[in-house]
């Protein structure tokens, strides 16, 4: 948006000439005792007392700029290079409205449609939308999109236990009422936890399946080869099923992208990708099918084009049907994407380029392992996790809950998630997340602190130590 | 307006056309049905082995205006579908009766062919409806 500035002349021309005196008469509509009510404010203080104030409060805050943090679980803390924030906060850019007509909006439509050609680059699909809300819901979309696929035939949806529970629980709640089963969380196997792995979800496939959705990495971190991937693809391709794959974008920088060994639709949280944690929003949702679904698909698509004189051009394609064209038989609701969320997502990939990302998702596992190896070494802990990413459970000798406020309040260290809040039989378990922001330092110091766990006093003070 | 009548096939009065050949019937869209629809760009056929029941929607067609179901106007399994349709959807408006066509059923019950009407009636429908 342009800025225009203008005088009292300039207003006194646009009164006169929409014929009214004063600009309180736009607003004669409002009672006169709702115009200017009073307000019961203390006294006015000065901009500087108040910004005084203001970072008072706000230093009583714990940041991440002053904490080490190991919490993952979903939303993970990655350096964001300067040129991410630089981009996206572009006046053209920067806007609550994102406008997609191509007459005036080229430059927005190459950037999504940009970010769509990487975000297919990295799944091994053929086609990616414009975004959704954020991981949870663009797997419960993924859900829907297969019933779709299958016509509405079948009932039967299966979800690992190591998919996300939030997203178990928008699954959930997205398919109210569309007469589906949802099973497969409580299905034990050999896992973490005794929790299943593909193998025993394979087992569960049959002819009223619609989908299958595994995590990868899963929840717990875990890493699963390629080939019993593949098995498990065939599986559910057998009964005439769809294998949706949860997948960590950063963590596709290193392993095999889904696409490669038979997932059928892609989706994720897309927040790793240059967008801060920010307490926990906004986020993107990142969705990707093959081409031969893509009439299913839900969400916006921007295609790239020729214009009658023959010019590259960039525009909304197929996918306003859903508000526009099919209507009442739209299969979903979602008219909006993130777009802001996903230009960040798409520079921060742009910036770091394939052996960027490679070296981030390096970084990322080798930490991870060394941090693992060196809590494994401590008395009263356990790793449980085999192959693992950038997250990994460990086996606690006290309720993880007070070991999180003793690593927070005695440290200053942000700890891991609380298996327990989601898996009974992992209750006294934390998933711990190490990515390339964390240094060799801070992994050691998280180390000493677990080992001095049980020399520290059995209540803890409430300052927190900086 | 002027339409075309095919007048060797029967009508249904949700606007879908069926040819009878032996023990199967093909079934399209009628060219009233089509330029109501006006430019087509994509056709939901039903899966071959479905079975469909008559009056019950089995497809959706897609114009840049409107998606509108397609009903079955006989009941049968579907042997075939027009599978050219999907990469070329426009063939519907150009060739209604004829290449547009967009399955072929193994009709259940041919006694069912009697709730369908003859060109002339359906062309008295489509002049009621078309004022």
């Amino acid at each position: 948006m342009n800025y225009i500035p203008n005088t009292d002349a300039d207003r006194a021309a646009m009164l006169q000439a929409i014929g009214v005196g004063r600009v309180d008469e736009l607003f004669h509509d409002v009672p006169m005792e709702l115009r200017y009510p009073k307000l019961a404010l203390p006294p006015a203080w000065s901009e500087l007392d108040a910004q005084r104030e203001m970072r008072a409060l706000s230093d009583r805050n714990l940041d991440l700029n002053h904490a080490s943090c190991f919490l993952g679980a979903g939303a993970y803390r990655h350096f964001i290079p300067s040129v991410v924030d630089f981009v996206i906060s572009r006046s053209e850019f920067y806007t609550a409205y994102t406008p997609y007509q191509p007459e005036i909006s080229q430059g927005t439509l190459q950037a999504i449609f940009e970010y769509q050609s990487m975000i297919c680059a990295l799944t091994g699909m053929e086609v990616a939308n414009a975004s959704h809300y954020d991981g949870a819901t663009a797997t419960a979309e993924a859900v829907i999109m297969a019933l779709h696929v299958q016509h509405g035939d079948r009932r039967k949806v299966i979800v690992a236990p190591t998919l996300h529970p939030q997203y178990r629980e928008v699954v959930r709640t997205y398919t109210q009422g569309m007469r589906l089963s949802i099973v497969g969380d409580e299905t034990p196997g050999d896992g973490p936890g005794g929790l299943a792995g593909p193998e025993e979800l394979a087992a569960l496939c049959d002819d009223d399946t619609v989908a299958l959705v595994v995590q990868v990495p899963d929840f717990l971190g875990g890493v699963v080869a390629p080939d019993r991937l593949r098995a498990l693809a065939d599986r559910v391709h057998r009964c005439g099923a769809l294998l949706i794959a949860v997948a960590n974008p950063i963590a596709l920088g290193l392993l095999q992208p889904p696409g490669a060994w038979g997932a059928d639709i892609v989706v994720g949280e897309g927040q790793a990708l240059g967008n801060p944690l920010s307490f926990g929003g906004p986020y993107l949702g990142f969705f990707a099918c093959r081409a031969e679904h893509v009439r299913r698909s839900s969400g916006r698509i921007v295609g790239q084009t020729v214009d009658l004189d023959g010019q590259r051009g960039f525009v909304l394609t197929l996918n306003t049907r859903e508000q526009h064209i099919r209507r009442g038989k739209a299969t979903s609701n979602i008219c909006t994407n993130q777009s802001l969320n996903a230009l960040a997502a798409a520079v921060y990939l742009a910036a770091l380029g394939r052996q960027g990302l490679r070296q981030v998702a390096e970084q990322c596992y080798h930490k991870a392992h060394y941090a693992a190896a060196q809590i494994a070494r401590l008395p009263g802990y356990t790793l449980l996790s085999g192959d693992f990413f950038h997250e990994f459970v460990v086996r606690c000798p006290r309720p993880v809950p007070d070991i999180n406020r003793y690593l927070l309040h005695e440290w200053g260290i942000v700890g891991g998630y609380d298996l327990g809040r989601d898996y009974p039989s992992l209750a006294g378990h934390m998933l711990l997340c190490v990515t390339e922001v964390n240094s060799r330092q801070e992994i050691d110091q998280l180390a000493a602190a677990l080992s001095q766990l049980d020399s520290s006093p059995a209540h803890v003070g409430q300052e927190v130590r900086r | 307006m002027e339409y075309q009548f095919d007048p060797n096939v029967r009508y249904a009065k949700s606007h879908e056309w069926v040819r009878v050949e032996g023990a199967e019937a093909i079934v399209g869209i009628s060219d009233y049905a089509q330029h109501s629809l006006s430019d087509v760009v994509f056709i939901e056929l039903p899966e071959i082995g479905r079975k469909v029941q008559q009056g019950q929607p089995c497809a959706v067609i897609e114009s840049v205006k409107a998606a509108e179901d397609i009903y079955a106007p006989l009941s049968g399994e579907v042997i075939a579908v027009n599978a050219a349709l999907e990469r070329t959807p426009e063939t519907v408006n150009q060739d209604p009766f004829g290449e547009g066509w967009l399955f072929r059923l193994r009709m259940d019950n041919p006694a069912e062919l009697d709730d369908l009407l003859d060109a002339e009636a359906y062309q008295a429908l489509v002049e009621s409806e078309d004022k």
